[in-house]
């Protein structure tokens, strides 16, 4: 079978459930496709020598009755790996193997899967185009020296390229749905507390999510069932009847109420977004919902709140890499020179960048100013949410502003790289889950995203709705293989 | 408001990350647009709002104290960016 990388994940379980297929000719395409790939850069780390011999020794004594039986995937650098290097796409970690492995990724490999290597991202998670990566930007698969999105840019590449069947990211600020948006992918934010942040390196503990990353919606809900756990190790992980997602999984959404929120009509928004918008209310009614216009009234003030909240954590999560115990070390004269010299070397500019603004809001005369008044904001951005869900039952809107751009067009304006997350920011400070479908092109060709925002801990309804849409719209991505050597 | 070198100078201190003059110029016109960004926040009126410190409500549960991974020394040594055996080694802090 020479299109073993063209399936999707439920076809690859199935073939290998139905012993069509071998977990070792399975991993041998991804990795023989991965390596003629390295073009898009979407590894940090490769692991493939070990993924053929984890999916060797799973032919010796396949248990099928696993999610993800023998089924090999890469997965975003920002996840723990024991033994495995671990980057956060940053050179502060260039070194560093951890002695543990993150909740997220055990689940997957208790469910069968094997690990093919890590996936290039934004360094700490910090961007929108996986630029400031000490390890290179890397190619979106629609185009040439097109961004794939970001943070999790190297797992939307890899995922719309098919080098890996499905993949993980993390989603802060919209660094799963921005990414898949770009690249014609589908990625789902989870509820704040559904999937355990433990092992996952630490950017704002108060907005980062794990999710899955897949080519069509079932997938998605495959993955989202495995890695949901309730976990001790993380004191925010929350104890919630998960669903089998995948399993309950219907396009019957017939009488949902989805709210069309006015405030994301922004100033300056392409047309061609607009008329995505359009046809996905269209869309949803021919699904049977019911579209009612409701008014999320702080939408505009999100991004400001966001960009205190973020670096204020940051800066206090990033203050571990000091160069003492693991990661880069620069020398210095001293104690305190060497810290200086080692955080000024081994973080990039972006990163350095959100450190400042963040120990600048915390600090001494400007805690209330800056930090007090956006978790205030946050509290009205959230209650806004809150009055919406009383009248709906999901939200529609477009998953960015604009289709993705070229690879150092917004470098140089952090604040035009931040409006790239204006719609997907107040989801994580709302903590609620959110979805990315590929719901059409722009004029250039490239992907276009709806995203659909749902309730707390409500990911069924928002992954039925999506997978109703995804139906009707029958998205095609065009994709040349134009890197493959 | 304008953010300016001095103030650059000490959050760099505060942040123990070392700039000279070339980034410090670069990261006051950053933080200068930055702020000027979040500056929108001051139009809202918010005296009376409690402040939203986590959006997940629950109480935070015990659990017992428990040593659950062991004898993980030399991997977590193995880490350290000086070689050495037992510590880890820093720069000479007392004289």
């Amino acid at each position: 079978m020479s299109d073993i990388t063209k399936q999707a994940l439920s076809e690859l379980v199935e073939n290998i459930k139905s012993k069509k297929l071998s977990s070792s000719e399975v991993t041998k395409a991804f990795v023989e496709r991965s390596e003629k790939s390295k073009e898009l850069n979407v590894y940090i780390t490769e692991d493939y020598t070990n993924a053929l011999n984890k999916a060797k020794k799973f032919d010796e004594k396949p248990n099928l009755d696993l999610k993800l039986p023998g089924i090999p995937m890469a997965v975003k650098d920002l996840f723990c790996t024991k033994d495995l290097r671990t980057t956060a796409g940053s050179k502060i970690l260039n070194n560093f193997v951890p002695t543990y492995e993150s909740t997220v990724t055990q689940n997957i490999w208790n469910e069968g899967a094997i690990l093919m290597g890590k996936l290039n991202c934004d360094e700490f998670a910090m961007g929108s185009s996986n630029e400031t990566s000490f390890f290179g930007n890397v190619q979106n698969p629609i185009d040439k020296n097109l961004v794939p999105g970001g943070s999790s840019g190297g797992s939307s590449s890899a995922v719309a390229a098919q080098l890996t069947p499905i993949t993980i990211g993390t989603d802060t600020g919209g660094s799963i749905r921005q990414p898949a948006s770009f690249t014609g992918t589908v990625g789902l934010k989870p509820t704040y507390g559904s999937c355990s942040r433990y092992g996952i390196v630490a950017f704002a503990s108060s907005l980062d999510q794990a999710g899955p990353m897949a080519q069509n919606v079932k997938d998605c809900a495959l993955l989202q069932e495995v890695i949901s756990t309730y976990d001790e190790k993380d004191s925010t992980s929350i104890d919630f009847k998960r669903n089998e997602y995948s399993k309950e999984l219907t396009k019957d959404i017939k009488g949902k109420k989805i709210g069309i929120p006015k405030e994301y009509r922004v100033d300056g928004m392409p047309k061609e977004i607009e008329d995505l918008w359009k046809k996905g209310i269209e869309y949803a009614k021919d699904c049977g919902a019911e579209i009612i216009d409701i008014s999320l009234p702080h939408t505009n003030y999100a991004l400001p709140t966001y960009y205190i909240v973020a670096p204020a954590e940051a800066s206090s999560n990033l203050a571990r890499y000091d160069g003492v115990k693991y990661g880069f070390r620069a020398e210095g004269e001293n104690l305190i020179d060497m810290y200086e010299k080692t955080r000024s070397e081994g973080f990039g500019a972006e990163v350095q960048r959100r450190i400042m603004i963040g120990t600048y809001v915390l600090s001494s005369g400007y805690y209330d100013a800056y930090y007090l008044k956006a978790q205030k904001v946050r509290k009205l951005i959230k209650n806004d949410f809150d009055d919406a869900y009383k009248k709906v039952d999901a939200i529609l809107t477009p998953s960015t502003p604009s289709s993705a751009f070229k690879i150092g067009e917004k470098t140089n304006d952090p604040v035009s790289m931040y409006l790239n997350d204006i719609f997907t920011v107040p989801v994580n400070l709302a903590g609620l889950p959110g979805i990315s479908i590929p719901a059409g092109h722009d004029a250039k060709g490239y992907p276009l995203g709806l995203q659909i925002i749902g309730k707390a801990f409500d990911e069924q309804n928002i992954l039925n709705i999506a997978y109703a849409m995804e139906e009707k719209i029958n998205f095609k991505n065009n994709i040349t293989d134009w890197w493959i050597k | 408001m304008s953010i300016d070198l001095k103030t650059i100078k000490h959050i760099s201190k505060l942040s123990r990350i070392s700039v000279d003059e070339k980034k410090a110029e670069k990261l006051a016109g950053d933080l200068n647009s930055i702020f000027d960004f979040i500056e929108k926040l001051n139009e809202l009126k918010t005296d009376n709002v409690e402040p939203l410190t986590s959006v997940a409500e629950t109480t935070l549960k015990l659990r017992s104290d428990k040593v659950k991974s062991k004898n993980l020394r030399d991997q977590v040594i193995k880490n350290s960016p000086k070689e050495n055996e037992d510590y880890f080694v820093v720069p000479k802090v007392i004289e």
